[in-house]
C-alpha cells in the first residue's frame, strides 16, 4: 500500500467517524427537550398534584389552593361531544378506504386525509366559530366539540383504515367462501379482529384532542364555574392551562404544571399501550 | 341472475337456522332479500362512500365558510391586506404585514435549526442504530410529537424564556452584537423564543418522515457500496442523495406545522405588531394574533379581518401540506414496487 493510498484511507475513516457522532449528538439534542420538560413537568406537577385538583372548584383571584373539577368535566364532555360526531364519521370513512378505497375516490380521500391532519388547529377553531358560534350568537361546548371533530376525524380515519388493512386477505376470503355478505364479513369478522387497534388509535386521537387549546379558545371559550350545558361556554384543562400560565400567581402556575402533567401523563399511557397493541398485530403476522 | 346464483344451494343443502335442524332455503327471509340479495351490501358500501366524501368535502366546505366570513374585508383591501402593517381595529383599518413576517421569518428560523438535527438523527435511527434501541429511541421522537403545544408554551415560558433573558441572548448580544439579528435589548420573549420552541416542536415530524423515507430505500443500494469499500458515511450519502425530494417533502411538512403552531409561539413571542431584524425583539404571529384577539373581536370588519388571516393560513398551509404529501408518496412508492 503507498503512503499516499494510507492517508486517504485514514481521511475516509476520519469522516466516517466525524458523521457519526454528528448523528449521535444530534439524538442527544434532540431528546434533551424531551426529558427536560418531562423532568420539569414531573416534578412541578407532582407537587402540585393532590385530591383538590380533582375534586376542588377554582378558588377566586387571590386565594390559594382549589382544583380544576369543572375544567376536568368540561375537557370531558368536550371529548365527548367531538368523539360523538368524529367517531362515526371517521371510522365509517375509514372503512370505506380499507375494503372498497382501491380507486381514484380512495386516493383522493386518503390525500384529503392527510391534508386535512396538516390544518393548524386554530384554523379548525375559526370554522367552527363561523358554523357554529356565529349562527347561535354566542360561544358553546357544541361549537368546541364541533372544532375537535374536525380535528379528530383524519386520524381516526385513518387509523381505522390502517388497522384493518393490517388483517389478512384470507380472512375476508374465508368469509366470503363461507356465503357470509360482505358487509356482514367486515363489521363481523374484519372489524372485531382489528378492534384492539383500532379502540387504542382512537384513545390516543382522542387524548391528542384533549390536549388542543387553540380550536377551543373562541369555541368553548372557557369557564371558571361549574356548567354541563353543551349550549355554554365551558371550561377545560387546556384554556386553563393558557390562563394560569398567564398570571402572576404562583399558585395559578403550579396548577398549571398539574394540569400539564396530567395531559403529558394521559398521552404517554396511551401511546405506549397504541406501540405495544400494534406491535402484537405485526408479530402476529 | 344473483338471486340464481344464491339460490343455487338453497335446493340442495340450504343453511341451519331456527333449531339448526331443520333446512331453511336461502334468500326465504324476504321478499326484498329474494329481489335483491345484495342489498347488504349496497347499503353499506354506499354508506361508507357516503362518509368518505364527507371526509373529502369537508377541506371544500372549510374554505367557503373561511371565505365567505371575510368577504367584508376581502373586497375592502384586496391585496394591501398582505401588504400594509397598520392593524387598527378602532379605525377599521387591517394590514396583516408584521403577522406575515413573524410567521414567515419564526418559521424559517426554526427550520434552520431544526432540519440539520433532523436529518442527523433519521440518519441514525436508518442507517446507524442498533436493532434493540430502534423501538424506544422512535417511541420518544413520536412522544415529542404528542405532546400538547400548551405544554411546550409552559416549559417555553418559565424554563426557556428565562433561560434566554439571562444566558443566552447577551452572550450572543456580547459576540455577534455587531450583527442586527442580536440588537437591542434581551427581553427573552421574541422571535428568538419562538423560533427555538417552534424547532423543538417540527423535529419530530420532519425525523419521523424523513427515517421512513431513508428506510424506504432498498437495501441493495447500501449493500452495493459497502461491497465497492465504501465507509459507512459514504454509504449513508449515496442513500442521502437518492432521498433528496423525499427529505424535501418532510421539510415542507414541517415548515406547514411551524407555520400553524398556535399556542406555544403565542406564550413566547411576545406579541408585538413589529417588523425588526433583530431576533431579541418581540413579535406577532398569524396563528397568534387569531389566538389573541378573536374572542375579543367586537366588529364585523375586526371578525372578518381575523377570519382573513386565518383563511391565509388554511390556503398555504393546504398548499404546503398537498405538496409535500404527493412528493412523499411519490417517493415511497417508487421504491416500493420492486
Amino acid at each position: 500500500m503507498t503512503p499516499d493510498r494510507d492517508a486517504n484511507y485514514y481521511w475516509r475513516k476520519g469522516k466516517n467517524w466525524a458523521a457519526t457522532s454528528f448523528s449521535l449528538a444530534c439524538v442527544a439534542l434532540a431528546l434533551l427537550p424531551l426529558f427536560l420538560i418531562f423532568i420539569y413537568a414531573l416534578m412541578q406537577g407532582i407537587s402540585a398534584l393532590n385530591l383538590d385538583f380533582f375534586l376542588q372548584m377554582p378558588k377566586p383571584v387571590g386565594e390559594e389552593g382549589g382544583g380544576m373539577a369543572n375544567a376536568i368535566v368540561g375537557t370531558g364532555i368536550l371529548i365527548g361531544l367531538g368523539a360523538l360526531i368524529g367517531l362515526p364519521v371517521g371510522i365509517l370513512a375509514g372503512i370505506y378506504l380499507a375494503e372498497f378505497g382501491n380507486n381514484p375516490l380512495g386516493v383522493a380521500v386518503r390525500f384529503m386525509c392527510d391534508v386535512l391532519s396538516g390544518i393548524p388547529s386554530i384554523v379548525v377553531g375559526v370554522v367552527a366559530y363561523v358554523l357554529v358560534v356565529l349562527p347561535m350568537k354566542h360561544f358553546s361546548a357544541l361549537a368546541g366539540g364541533v372544532a375537535l371533530a374536525i380535528l379528530m376525524v383524519p386520524t381516526i380515519s385513518r387509523t381505522t383504515e390502517e388497522m384493518m388493512r393490517l388483517v389478512p386477505q384470507s380472512y375476508r376470503e374465508a368469509g366470503l367462501a363461507l356465503g357470509i355478505p360482505q358487509w356482514k364479513t367486515t363489521l363481523r369478522i374484519v372489524l372485531p379482529t382489528a378492534l384492539k387497534g383500532i379502540t387504542t388509535g382512537i384513545l390516543l386521537a382522542l387524548a391528542r384532542a384533549a390536549g388542543e387549546t387553540a380550536p377551543l379558545l373562541f369555541t368553548a371559550l372557557g369557564n371558571r364555574f361549574w356548567s354541563t350545558s353543551i349550549m355554554n361556554p365551558i371550561g377545560s384543562l387546556t384554556v386553563f392551562i393558557f390562563d394560569y400560565a398567564k398570571a402572576p400567581f404562583e399558585d395559578w402556575n403550579r396548577q398549571a404544571w398539574a394540569a400539564s402533567f396530567v395531559l403529558i401523563f394521559l398521552i404517554f399511557v396511551l401511546s405506549l399501550t397504541f406501540r405495544l397493541v400494534t406491535r402484537q398485530r405485526y408479530d402476529h403476522n | 341472475m344473483d338471486s340464481r346464483l344464491v339460490q343455487a344451494p338453497s335446493v340442495s343443502t340450504g343453511t341451519l337456522q331456527g333449531d339448526g335442524m331443520t333446512p331453511v332455503p336461502f334468500g326465504a327471509k324476504s321478499a326484498i332479500g329474494r329481489l335483491m340479495p345484495n342489498i347488504g351490501d349496497f347499503v353499506f358500501k354506499n354508506l361508507t362512500r357516503l362518509f368518505a366524501i364527507m371526509v373529502f368535502s369537508l377541506v371544500f366546505l372549510m374554505a367557503f365558510e373561511m371565505y365567505r366570513g371575510s368577504r367584508l374585508t376581502i373586497d375592502k383591501f384586496g391585496w394591501s391586506f398582505l401588504t400594509t402593517s397598520t392593524w387598527d381595529p378602532v379605525q377599521g383599518v387591517f394590514g396583516a404585514l408584521p403577522f406575515i413576517w413573524g410567521t414567515v421569518v419564526s418559521s424559517l428560523l426554526a427550520l434552520a435549526i431544526a432540519l440539520p438535527l433532523s436529518l442527523g438523527v433519521a440518519v441514525f435511527l436508518s442507517e446507524l442504530v442498533p436493532r434493540w434501541l430502534e423501538g424506544p429511541l422512535s417511541f420518544m421522537i413520536e412522544l415529542l410529537a404528542a405532546i400538547p403545544s400548551i405544554v411546550y408554551g409552559l416549559w417555553g415560558v418559565f424554563v426557556m424564556v428565562p433561560w434566554l433573558r439571562i444566558t443566552v441572548e447577551p452572550f450572543l448580544a456580547k459576540r455577534f452584537g455587531y450583527l442586527p439579528f442580536f440588537t437591542g435589548a434581551p427581553y427573552g420573549f421574541g422571535m428568538l423564543a419562538a423560533g427555538l420552541i417552534l424547532a423543538v416542536m417540527v423535529l419530530p415530524i420532519i425525523t419521523s418522515i424523513s427515517r421512513d423515507i431513508l428506510k424506504a430505500i432498498p437495501n441493495l443500494q447500501r449493500e452495493a457500496a459497502f461491497a465497492l469499500g465504501a465507509t459507512r458515511w459514504e454509504v449513508t450519502k449515496i442513500i442521502l442523495q437518492g432521498a433528496k425530494s423525499g427529505i424535501l417533502g418532510a421539510t415542507l411538512l414541517g415548515l406547514g406545522r411551524a407555520i400553524g403552531e398556535t399556542m406555544a409561539v403565542t406564550m413566547v413571542i411576545g406579541n408585538r405588531s413589529d417588523i425588526s431584524a433583530s431576533l431579541f425583539n418581540p413579535a406577532y404571529s398569524m396563528a397568534s394574533v387569531l389566538a389573541n384577539e378573536f374572542a375579543e373581536a367586537t366588529t364585523d370588519m375586526y371578525t372578518n379581518a381575523l377570519i382573513e388571516v386565518a383563511l391565509l393560513l388554511f390556503g398555504v398551509t393546504i398548499v404546503l401540506n398537498g405538496l409535500a404529501r404527493m412528493i412523499v408518496w411519490g417517493m415511497t412508492r417508487k421504491y416500493k414496487t420492486p
